[in-house]
């Protein structure tokens, strides 16, 4: 007989007009990874703030039981002193502190006022153990790599002897063998019996890891799925999120892949910004023909971003050498504005850090890098302008009353929209995506895709530069695959598969020792 | 209608200002016993705060890049004053000629200082911070701890007189400056002729048009308004010459803000630097510019202020930025940059300055004053902070915000 370590019944949460949860059951077995999927704004967030206590007893209706008792948190610590300990998808350690400090960071290693330290590293190092981390204990964690803080986060919840571990997206900026390890990791502390529930837009690694799943749609429970005895198909998981059967993941489009090329980059070599003498960008050749979605993969840290920002207008680095054709012309692109006149576009991976002015309108922010399509001399025409915006409202069924909403007030998916509708309003032939469906929910993805295959269709170019390698063998009519600033594979579509590409990195990795 | 509901959502928070000026207008009002309205006082109210809104224009620019703000400005007010004193009543150079050098003045300590912020990526704080010093200290060296005065009336012509009236045997509805209500009624007239023209040119092109109750509600209050004010000048002595001044420096960068591209690019460099530079936006020109165009607005606020005091004193311009600072968060300017308007500012500095005047006439002690100055200005800003949702903590009671802040912790 398993035994219920949490159980939430019925929970309804209101806010002025919206009901984000309606009557939510939810059972969670000691022991068990338990997985929370749903599309974005299904509500699997507003639970999670209520179990965790950032929505107090009382702001809720139903009960939530822990342990077999019923909790009336009126906050974090309540929760995190029965030993339910949430991990937030944008990771809360402080860049400039070591490792050891943030590990114990609200639960110091204090005897009377006086933080021990002796104690607070060898502490810190017992729980690094643990992840399986080995890092010095006095690192600043703004030295060490994405996937590493993500441990350090899980690191710290179990210093606070965890019993329910709950994760928010852990994988989202994390690489494939980044986010294996992570997703290893938690299999492993379930055989010592710690309990977690897990959130994540990425079905694979539920399959992977949870034994019950639990699917929300529009803030209610639709089921929940025993993933132990048999694995569930994805399929079977995406029709419960959406409430329909997606069979096709991919668009397909009519492949027009022309021969003429429309960029070709030649020998690019970039160094880092502020280490100047290292490579991040080494001696890249590559070619996007007219038609042609190109995809870009590596781990994180290959340098596909850089060398994709490098090329829009130097945008990243220092000292870039090569060559850049478009359409046979040589190009000198010494800023962005070079860039975005000769008709070249980066749709950035970080929407909200480096893409959209949050805090201004959706019409604003379409127009930004083209202003002098809808204005004469310094005058902007406020009519085409909205005109302007409301056709990419329509023709990219972004969800808003209003384009004079203000983009933060939009879901992520429709942010993304916003963000590739600005660029596809600068009229690019060649758009440079980097990971162009970060963070939104499985719907809005395949409506990206169909955007993206339409942009192809008219002829434009597309490189794509993606962490999810299904999603690269999807979209992609060929494939780069970059690691340490290098290219080191080329694959057409038809012969690529994940064995292959993944080999390919892991063999160029063991060169580089070997070497 | 649902596009006039966001905007209006949009511009919540400058309505609830200009709400709050006008009850702080009638409070005053009842509490003077009527002094508050009357001629004279109005056009003091209009000499007291020009060169505050002169200034608060220019620090919304910069404040816009990213929430930068310009200490240095009460400084410039005194060392541009300084210049023109020297220039005009010591070495007896042409006015006119010493106003433009003057202007010229400011321009370069605003590339002075825009070339170490911009450039040299050292936060404006500590510029500005440096700037108030240095332009101080320059005052005091240029007058030699002096005061000089008195300018000649060719100089004091520009800002302390009054529009010549025209008609001067004439006196329409009683008033003692016909002049004055003419171009009240004129201007009331331009102002509805171009939104009845605009409205129809975007009706005839088939673009979304608010609707034509909007139009008339905001053509009803505002030219009434505007025939008022001009109606109260002309019973003093006419329209004051500093508030054309202040009215082209209004409309110009009101213009500059929302009509034109660079303005554009300002709210996006405030609003997040990252991606406007990724968009096309040249960011380090932009901040230059801005200060560049704080020190210049500073130089026509210290030949404004010069002239009121009709002296180039070495303490002038004491603690102006804190004012011009003041008006731009009251007026709805966000401290963390990319959020504030031209009209904003305005309504903050109008607010200030009827607040200082409005106690001043009831004989409430200055160090009262400056407290009561220093709380609105905490609760003006904390009432933005609060419905923004920018605590360190989610609070569930802030109900509407709630669904917006967990859209996003969804997305």
């Amino acid at each position: 007989m398993t035994k219920k370590l949490l159980e939430m019944r019925s929970i309804t949460k209101e806010f002025p007009g919206v009901k984000a949860l309606d009557n939510v059951n939810i059972t969670v077995n000691e022991g068990e990874i338990h997985a929370v999927v749903g599309e974005n704004g299904a509500g699997k967030s507003t639970l999670m703030n209520v179990l965790s206590g950032v929505y107090p007893y009382g702001s809720y209706s139903g009960d939530v039981f822990f342990d077999g008792q019923l909790c009336r948190h009126q906050g974090i610590k309540d929760s995190e002193r029965l030993g339910i300990v949430i991990i937030h998808q944008e990771l809360a350690l402080v860049p400039y502190l070591s490792i050891g400090e943030n590990m114990f960071l609200g639960n110091e290693q204090q005897r009377r006022g006086r933080i021990d330290w002796h104690k607070t590293h060898q502490k810190a190092e017992e729980y690094m153990r643990i992840v399986g981390l080995q890092e010095n204990p006095h690192t600043l964690v703004k030295d060490i790599s994405v996937g590493k803080q993500q441990l350090i986060e899980i690191a710290k919840a179990l210093a606070k002897n965890v019993r329910l571990l709950i994760l928010d997206e852990p994988t989202s900026s994390l690489n494939e063998s980044d986010s294996k390890n992570v997703l290893d990791l938690l299999l492993r502390l379930q055989e010592q019996g710690v309990t977690s529930i897990i959130i994540s837009h990425k079905l694979n690694e539920i399959s992977y890891c949870a034994d019950r799943i639990t699917i929300l749609r529009d803030g209610s429970t639709v089921e929940t799925l025993d993933n132990q005895s048999a694995e569930i198909p994805e399929e079977r998981i995406v029709k419960g999120m959406v409430g329909r059967e997606m069979t096709e993941r991919y668009p397909a489009r009519s492949r027009k892949v022309q021969d003429e090329i429309a960029l070709e980059v030649k020998d690019f070599t970039v160094y880092h910004e502020l280490f100047p003498d290292r490579k991040v960008v080494d001696n890249v050749s590559l070619k996007l023909h007219k038609g042609e979605v190109v995809g870009i993969y590596g781990l994180i840290g290959a340098g596909r971003s850089e060398l994709a920002l490098s090329i829009f207008g130097q945008a990243y680095g220092t000292k870039a050498s090569g060559k850049i054709y478009k359409d046979g012309v040589l190009l000198e692109l010494n800023s962005v504005p070079d860039a975005i006149r000769a008709n070249i576009a980066y749709v950035t991976e970080d929407r909200k850090g480096s893409g959209l002015i949050l805090s201004n309108s959706i019409v604003h922010n379409i127009t930004l890098p083209r202003m002098d399509f809808v204005s004469q001399g310094m005058r902007i025409d406020k009519d085409l302008e909205r005109k302007t915006a409301d056709h990419y409202r329509e023709s990219l069924d972004i969800k808003t009353p209003s384009v004079g909403q203000l983009v933060e007030n939009l879901s992520g998916g429709n942010q993304q929209k916003v963000l590739l509708g600005k660029w596809i309003f600068s009229q690019p032939d060649v758009l440079l995506l980097d990971e162009p469906t970060r963070g939104v929910d499985v719907g809005a993805k395949y409506e990206i895709y169909q955007i993206i295959n339409e942009l192809v269709e008219e002829g434009k170019s597309a490189l794509f530069i993606s962490s999810e390698l299904t999603e690269i063998l999807g979209m992609c009519d060929r494939i780069y695959v970059m690691n340490q600033g290098r290219i080191i594979g080329e694959f057409l579509a038809e012969e690529a598969t994940q064995e292959i590409i993944m080999n390919r990195i892991m063999q160029d990795s063991k060169g580089e020792i070997g070497a | 209608m649902n596009s006039m509901r966001t905007t209006f959502r949009n511009n919540l928070k400058q309505y609830m200002m200009l709400v709050a000026l006008v009850a702080l207008v009638i409070a005053f009002q009842v509490l003077t016993k009527g002094v508050l309205l009357k001629p004279m006082n109005v056009s003091n109210l209009i000499f007291q705060n020009a060169y505050v809104v002169i200034l608060a224009v220019g620090m919304l620019l910069c404040i816009l890049t990213g929430g930068n703000i310009d200490l240095s400005v009460g400084s410039v007010v005194a060392l541009v004053g300084a210049c023109a004193g020297t220039f005009i009543i010591t070495w007896g150079w042409n006015p006119h000629l010493s106003i433009l050098l003057c202007l010229g003045i400011g321009i370069l300590i605003g590339m002075w200082q825009g070339f170490w912020i911009a450039y040299m990526r050292i936060p404006a704080f500590i510029v500005t911070l440096s700037g108030m010093l240095v332009f101080r200290g320059l005052t005091l060296i240029v007058l030699n701890g002096l005061t000089l005065a008195p300018f000649p009336p060719a100089y004091l012509g520009y800002s302390t007189g009054y529009v010549l009236d025209l008609f001067p045997s004439l006196e329409l509805f009683g008033v003692r400056n016909t002049t004055s209500l003419l171009v009240g009624i004129l201007i009331a007239i331009i102002y509805c002729v171009t939104q009845v023209v605009g409205y129809l040119g975007r009706k005839n092109k088939g673009y979304v048009v608010e609707g034509v109750w909007a139009l008339i509600v905001k053509m009803a209050v505002t030219s009434p308004a505007v025939i008022w004010l001009f109606y109260i000048l002309a019973s003093y002595r006419g329209i004051p010459m500093v508030l054309i001044i202040v009215g082209i420096v209004l409309l110009a960068y009101s213009y500059f803000t929302s009509h034109t591209v660079m303005g554009r690019h300002l709210y996006a460099l405030g609003g997040n630097e990252k991606a406007a530079r990724l968009s096309g936006v040249k960011t380090k020109r932009l901040l230059f510019l801005a200060y560049v165009n704080m020190a210049f607005l500073a130089a026509v606020a210290g030949i404004v202020f010069a002239a009121r005091l009709n002296s180039a004193s070495p303490q002038a311009g004491q603690s102006f930025e804190l004012d011009a600072i003041g008006s731009c968060f009251l007026g709805g300017a966000s401290a963390y940059g990319g959020v504030g308007t031209v009209g904003g500012t305005l309504i903050g500095a109008l607010f200030m300055g009827v607040l200082n005047n409005g106690m001043s006439i009831m004989g409430i002690s200055s160090n009262v004053q400056q407290v009561v100055k220093g709380l609105v200005l905490l609760v003006a800003v904390a009432a933005d902070a609060i419905s923004k949702n920018k605590l360190p903590f989610n609070i569930p009671r802030f109900g509407k915000r709630g669904v917006e802040s967990q859209a996003s912790v969804e997305s």
